[in-house]
């Protein structure tokens, strides 16, 4: 849906090649596509513009690099910008003097913060804690025993009362203490900015219990209200930190960046799934490349490893790279890639796809998928592993079978031919298929050394695209 | 075709490679994560639901009547953050700084940009005056964007048949809550109304909807946590079918649309839920109104699998406009049925396209 602002930017400035400085019309022309850009993820108005101004600021007057075109140079000044905004100071962890540590969760209805209190205790666990959780959310159905239920698959256990929610925050921080716990989590019911009684009520809850970090939870598909409402929950707690949730799904993240100008104080931690475990500390340097649209290849790895049977992986790279891709292989890798989601949804985080690659895939929808699943299905064993072997009457065998026409079954083995004949080629040839240039990786125009630890991963299709063979190619483990 | 031969190649290979060393840097470091209860695939056997808990109050109170005034006032909470507007009503002429003060006001509120930019081209070609004629058309325009003529929710009343009406959408937007508000409604309307708790996955799902069903005096039926829910909507249809319910509401876990295994799920749940004597005569959408224009990736994924016939916009209440349903209704033709104002079991109103755009543009 959304064009990468790679491709737009250098679509206008690629002609710009020559000139020794960035101009002004050449800045306003890219700054506008970037403004559009931050729009479309969701990004608040006013943020927009402030962030737009600073990049601005950036840009200006900046001597051309030789190595880069000027859009790759506004990209890599927008990557740092927002790199810049979202990051900031991090938290640096600290506890109370006199235990336990409280820390506060509050935010709208449904952001998240009954699954985020248990994912933090379980995270705390870890971090060699004892923490206690606190339910303090006495007004929505059995949200109480959602913590609880929450608590007892962490295996941590969860303090409530039915009092009111100031009462139980308060008696639970007595219970910590009593109990020696070192950290207590306390869970609040949703409730919205312009809710004066309720705002009131969490104001309290503060000042009862003191809070070391209130932390703000807020789903990454809010949109432009992330302002108001972030700004509402500061001015009334004094925020320490931001709890980013839902991350798993296909929202650009604007919120993000919008929340972090309001309110100031680090994005610490991000949630990205239902289970306990899809929780971790938050990376700016992702979420700088997701709001821009460049691809979230870490995103895509993590959501991999999670879903998808690495042994099967594995083995169907490493034949493909070699020619030996069997109809089988497809078809296992065929299913271990829908496990991750939508083609769509795929391409989406997968940064360095051409643009015609990228157009046709999002025409590709999951029903031709599964007729071509259909059809593979419908062949023997043999058939699948030497499909030279299919005669006609096959072809209609396979046809009748999968619901499909010969023509299709056709089609798709001419197809598979192809694509074996494509990857055979080797490193190079498979370099052709991702856009030409090196902006289009996130990793290039961040000058590489941005993007942190983690990135080191993915120097594998990366130096396979612009060094040809000097990575290995994935053993069988 | 070939390019999805491609993208699944070169996907593979990077999702491979890059797996594989990532794997491998990390594997020293985190401490094995106790097994998290795997979420049931659609392909489970269906375990049979347990038994319906018995209605715990047989009366329904019959629902107060919504005030018309209601809507208005809650609406309009936030108002005077739009007191820039009526600034704008005063201006004389249109000049460029109009229309973006205009176009501000229509992105704040989440019409995203390409409807706003249509909006702005449809009001290009009519010639307006002032700031105050400017404004009348801009409303007249949002209203005609949401032209959807029927907005009534389907039952069919045939004999022999027990309507179901699915609810679903992504985590946390309000499903649970709307079921029970539904319920209460179409309850104080003489329906016999049997609840369905679809939501087998997430903690305590169930039982949010059974003390729902007990503050309403509704009857439900629950599964085993961690069932199939199509099982428990199966259930809940053929019982509804025995006692002489004629609607059920069924509640399903939040999923993200992109999550094609859960996704699958849902269909499974609507083929089940349409076997005879069960017919689905209305498949709501719960969109939250502070989602952003992801909102209208939901719609169109959730339509495309199992055919959303309305949505209910949530939590209007708040601050949040919910302008994204400008986008979905046009390009989607879906149309808003029902908006939710609160949290009681009352806060549940028809959806008015006037009163949303007045409210739209502050
Ligand atoms: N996909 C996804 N779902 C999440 C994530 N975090 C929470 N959820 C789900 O979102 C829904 C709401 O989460 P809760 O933790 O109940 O939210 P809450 O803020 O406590 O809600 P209230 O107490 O009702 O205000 C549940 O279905 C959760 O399972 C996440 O990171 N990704
Ligand atoms: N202010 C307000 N809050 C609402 C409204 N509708 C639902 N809520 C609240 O939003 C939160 C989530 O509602 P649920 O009904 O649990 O949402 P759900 O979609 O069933 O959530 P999952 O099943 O976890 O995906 C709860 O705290 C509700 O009380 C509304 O119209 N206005
Ligand atoms: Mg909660
Ligand atoms: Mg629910």
């Amino acid at each position: 849906m959304f064009e990468a602002l790679s491709e737009r930017l250098e679509r206008i400035s690629g002609r710009l090649r020559n000139r020794g400085r960035l101009s002004d019309a050449d800045i306003d022309q890219a700054l506008r596509e970037i403004r559009s850009a931050l729009l479309e993820a969701d990004v608040e108005v006013g943020v927009v513009r402030q962030f737009v101004a600073a990049v601005r600021e950036r840009c200006s007057g900046e001597v051309l690099a030789r190595s880069l075109t000027p859009g790759q140079q506004v990209i890599k000044a927008v990557h740092q910008e927002l790199i810049e905004v979202l990051g900031g100071q991090p938290l640096r962890l600290t506890y109370a003097p006199r235990p336990p540590t409280v820390v506060l969760l509050a935010g709208l209805q449904g952001s998240g913060k009954t699954t985020a209190a248990a994912k933090l205790a379980r995270w705390w666990r870890q971090q060699g804690r004892n923490p206690l959780l606190v339910g303090a959310d006495l007004q929505r159905p059995a949200a109480v025993e959602q913590l609880r239920v929450l608590g007892a698959q962490a295996g941590i256990s969860v303090f409530s009362e039915a009092t009111n929610p100031v009462a139980v925050a308060e008696a639970g921080v007595a219970e910590a203490r009593r109990l020696g716990r070192d950290v207590c989590i306390i869970d609040t019911a949703g409730r919205l900015s312009v809710d004066q009684a309720l705002m009131d009520e969490v104001r309290q809850i503060a000042a009862v219990t003191s809070p070391h970090y209130t932390f703000f939870v807020v789903d990454a598909m809010i949109g432009q209200d992330a302002v108001a409402t972030a700004t509402a929950f500061h001015a009334a707690l004094d925020l320490d930190g931001v709890i980013l949730t839902k991350l798993d799904g296909d929202a650009r993240g604007g919120a993000a960046l919008s929340v972090k100008q309001v309110v100031g104080r680090p994005i610490v931690f991000a949630s990205t799934g239902e289970r306990l475990n899809d929780f971790d500390l938050f990376h700016p340097d992702r979420m700088a490349d997701r709001i821009l649209g460049m691809g979230d290849v870490l995103t895509l790895i993590e959501q991999a490893e999670r879903t998808m049977d690495e042994e099967v992986v594995t083995r169907s790279a490493s034949r493909l790279l070699e020619g030996r891709l069997t109809l089988d292989d497809f078809l296992e890798q065929l299913q271990q890639v829908r496990k991750l989601g939508s083609l769509g949804s795929i391409m989406k985080l997968m940064p360095g796809m051409s643009k015609e690659i990228r157009q046709a895939a999002e025409q590709v929808d999951d029903k031709k998928v599964s007729r071509v699943e259909a059809i593979v299905r419908s062949m023997t064993p043999a058939e699948r592993r030497d499909p030279s072997i299919i005669d006609g009457s096959r072809r209609v065998r396979i046809a009748c079978g999968s619901g499909t026409s010969p023509q299709e079954v056709n089609d798709l083995l001419r197809q598979f031919r192809e694509m074996q004949r494509m990857f055979k080629g080797g490193p190079a040839r498979l370099g052709a298929l991702f856009g030409g240039s090196p902006a289009a990786f996130p990793g290039a125009v961040a000058d590489g050394g941005l993007r942190g630890r983690e990135t080191a991963g993915l120097r594998g299709p990366k130096g396979r695209k612009k060094k040809g063979g000097r990575v290995t190619p994935p053993k069988r483990r | 075709m070939i390019v999805l031969w491609i993208v699944l190649g070169v996907l593979v290979v990077v999702v491979g490679v890059s797996s594989v060393v990532l794997v491998r840097r990390r594997a020293p470091v985190p401490p094995p994560a106790p097994p998290a209860p795997a979420r049931p695939l659609p392909e489970a056997a269906p375990a049979p639901a347990a038994p319906p808990t018995e209605p715990a109050a047989t009366e329904a109170a019959p629902a107060p009547p919504v005030h018309p005034a209601r809507i208005e006032e809650r609406l309009g909470k936030t108002r005077g953050v739009f007191a820039a507007l009526r600034a704008l009503r005063l201006r004389p002429s249109i000049d460029s700084g109009v229309w973006e003060e205009l176009e501000e006001v229509l992105l704040r509120a989440d019409v995203g940009l390409p409807t706003t930019e249509e909006l702005r081209h449809r009001l290009d070609s009519r010639s307006v005056g002032g700031g105050e004629e400017l404004l009348t058309a801009l409303e007249d325009e949002l209203r005609a964007m949401l032209s959807t003529q029927d907005r009534s929710l389907r039952f069919d009343p045939e004999s022999g048949v027990t309507n179901v009406w699915l609810f679903l959408g992504v985590n946390g937007v309000g499903k649970t809550t709307t079921v029970a508000k539904v319920a209460k409604r179409e309850m104080a309307a003489g329906k016999r109304v049997l609840l369905a708790a679809g939501d087998t996955f997430r903690a305590a799902a169930g039982e949010q909807l059974a003390q729902w069903a007990d503050r309403i005096g509704a009857e439900i039926v629950q599964g085993a946590e961690g069932g199939d829910p199509s099982a428990v909507v199966f259930d809940a249809v053929q019982r509804a079918a025995a006692r002489g319910n004629d609607l059920v509401l069924a509640d399903t876990a939040g999923r993200l649309h992109t999550r094609v295994n859960l996704v699958e799920e849902l269909k499974k749940i609507r083929r089940v839920a349409d076997r005879p004597p069960g017919r689905v005569s209305e498949v709501l959408l719960v969109l939250d109104a502070t989602t952003g224009q992801n909102a209208l990736t939901q719609a169109r994924l959730f339509t495309e699998a199992v055919g959303v016939t309305g949505v209910v916009l949530t939590k209007l209440d708040g601050s949040a406009k919910g302008g994204v349903v400008v986008a979905i209704e046009r390009q989607l033709g879906l149309p808003v049925k029902l908006v939710g104002l609160g949290e009681g079991p009352d806060d549940l109103v028809p959806f008015d396209p006037g009163a949303f755009v007045a409210a739209l543009l502050g």
